[in-house]
């Protein structure tokens, strides 16, 4: 048995959910700053972005020991390989969380008007796929990965809903421009948080199944 | 050129002790298919099935078929015919010490009758320079005995010498696992190269080793073959639970 080696593989999967759970975190108080115009919550979200970046290199090196030390095979290489992909998407998640964050800050400088376009749902769709990955990766069930795929099709539906809307409200409202164009930025990122939850979910998958189903190929 | 090996409900006895229960594969010619298991389930006795070997041992016996290409060689060939066909190399360099390195290469020549002195000398020169050792010793080929060189050169010059019969099938068990990194690099990448002349089957712990030489891979457990696929397969994505926990270390 390579108690020690499993006990580092334990190790590496809590990190992960360590980061996880900030990323989310970022994400949730990124919308929050939006839907309150809260400043000081942007400022929050700056601040976590640092952690999440040294977090991310920690547990590449993690991952990376792991390999050069250990030369796993198998469902443990499939493993490490996963961690290492959903490592990088979860940073990215972070990223979109500033993102979101630098776009409330801009709009803090213009009127708080009503804009046609629900953010907090689509916010609350796309954090809901992120959890259910994890929730997969948590599990190793790669069936509750599977069902991430409809929830991305939902996000991107809604999100293509957020650029009619608010493009013909541009048309109809152009002194509204700014504000309007800060909500599709943020539409578009929540849809790209939606994206990271479905490589998210296409990682456990091959972790659990050894199956590739990125870009709709499947192979064994 | 080597041959395919045909195996067909090879059964084998130490004592009443069944240590090879109902094994049929197919290990096909001209590659390199390496054989893991924990100690004790049985693939060191299968290979030497495949040369007759483990008959040689009083207690011990074989049942079922295994084919060199269209030669049984339960049935077709004598005990001494089958091992020139198919040379062995063993965990342990083992060079007859009295002899010199000529000497060691041509011993099994000479057990069959070879006299001819420019055969002999070709048929050193040949092996050694397929084993990768001629540039090492071409000068010391009569003044240094097999065992004056390091292990690593020993090994390859039982290499040699196995190669020296001209066989069809090469079997290595754990040809490496008494050798330093450097020795061991070398015997993989003459196992890379033989394996275009040779059918070699090769026994090893280090399953680095298996994947890295190995085309296809055999996983025995208690005396069965649970599982033989390519060796990609068996090393990303085994189809059986018992093959995965092995390779991860999760047995035991």
């Amino acid at each position: 048995m390579r108690v020690k080696f499993h006990q580092n593989l334990d190790e590496l999967k809590e990190r992960l959910l360590v980061m996880a759970g900030m990323a989310e975190q970022a994400i949730q108080r990124s919308v929050e700053a939006y839907r309150t115009r809260d400043l000081s919550i942007c400022e929050l979200v700056f601040h976590s972005e640092t952690a999440i970046n040294k977090l991310e290199r920690e547990i590449d090196q993690m991952a990376l020991d792991l390999l050069a030390m250990e030369q796993p095979m198998a469902i443990d290489l499939r493993f490490i390989l996963s961690v290492i992909r959903i490592n990088a998407d979860l940073e990215r998640v972070g990223d979109q969380a500033v993102n979101i964050a630098l776009r409330v800050r801009e709009m803090g400088a213009l009127a708080n008007v009503d804009l046609p376009v629900d953010i907090p749902r689509l916010a609350s769709l796309s954090l809901a796929m992120v959890r259910k990955a994890l929730q997969a990766f948590i599990e190793g069930n790669a069936e509750m990965a599977d069902s991430v795929f409809e929830m991305d099709d939902q996000v991107d539906a809604m999100n293509d809903a957020a650029y009619r809307s608010l493009t013909t409200f541009i048309k109809e409202r152009p002194d509204l421009t700014p504000q309007s164009l800060n909500a599709l930025i943020i539409a578009r990122n929540l849809e790209r948080v939606g994206d990271h939850a479905t490589n998210v979910a296409e990682d456990v998958i091959f972790w659990v199944r050894g199956a590739d189903v990125r870009h709709n190929v499947t192979s064994n | 050129m080597g041959v395919g090996i045909q195996v067909e409900s090879l059964n084998a006895w130490y004592g009443s002790t069944h240590t090879l229960q109902d094994i049929n594969l197919h290990i096909p010619a001209n590659h390199a298919t390496a054989l893991i298991g924990p100690s004790g389930c049985g693939k060191s006795t299968f290979v030497r099935c495949l040369n007759r070997m483990h008959e040689t041992n009083p207690i011990a016996r074989a049942t079922g078929v295994v084919k060199m290409g269209d030669i049984d060689i339960y049935r077709d060939a004598s005990p001494v015919e089958v091992r020139r066909r198919v040379g062995m190399v063993f965990q342990r360099p083992n060079p007859f010490p009295t002899m010199s390195i000529y000497d060691n290469v041509i011993s099994g020549l000479k057990l069959n009758g070879f006299r001819n002195r420019r055969i002999l000398d070709e048929t050193v020169e040949r092996s050694l320079k397929q084993a990768a050792l001629w540039e090492e010793v071409k000068d010391d080929l009569k003044k240094k005995s097999g065992a004056s060189l390091s292990g690593g050169q020993q090994q390859r010059m039982c290499i040699a010498r196995a190669l020296a019969v001209d066989p069809e099938v090469l079997l290595m068990d754990e040809p490496a696992s008494a050798l330093d990194p450097v020795s061991t690099s070398k015997i993989e990448d003459l196992i890379f190269q033989l394996k275009s002349q040779y059918t070699i089957v090769i026994v090893t712990h280090n399953m680095q080793q298996a994947a890295r030489v190995a085309e296809n891979t055999g996983f025995f457990l208690n005396g069965k073959l649970v599982e033989f696929d390519s060796t990609h397969r068996i090393f990303t994505n085994p189809h059986d639970k018992r093959t995965e926990d092995y390779i991860t270390g999760r047995f035991g």
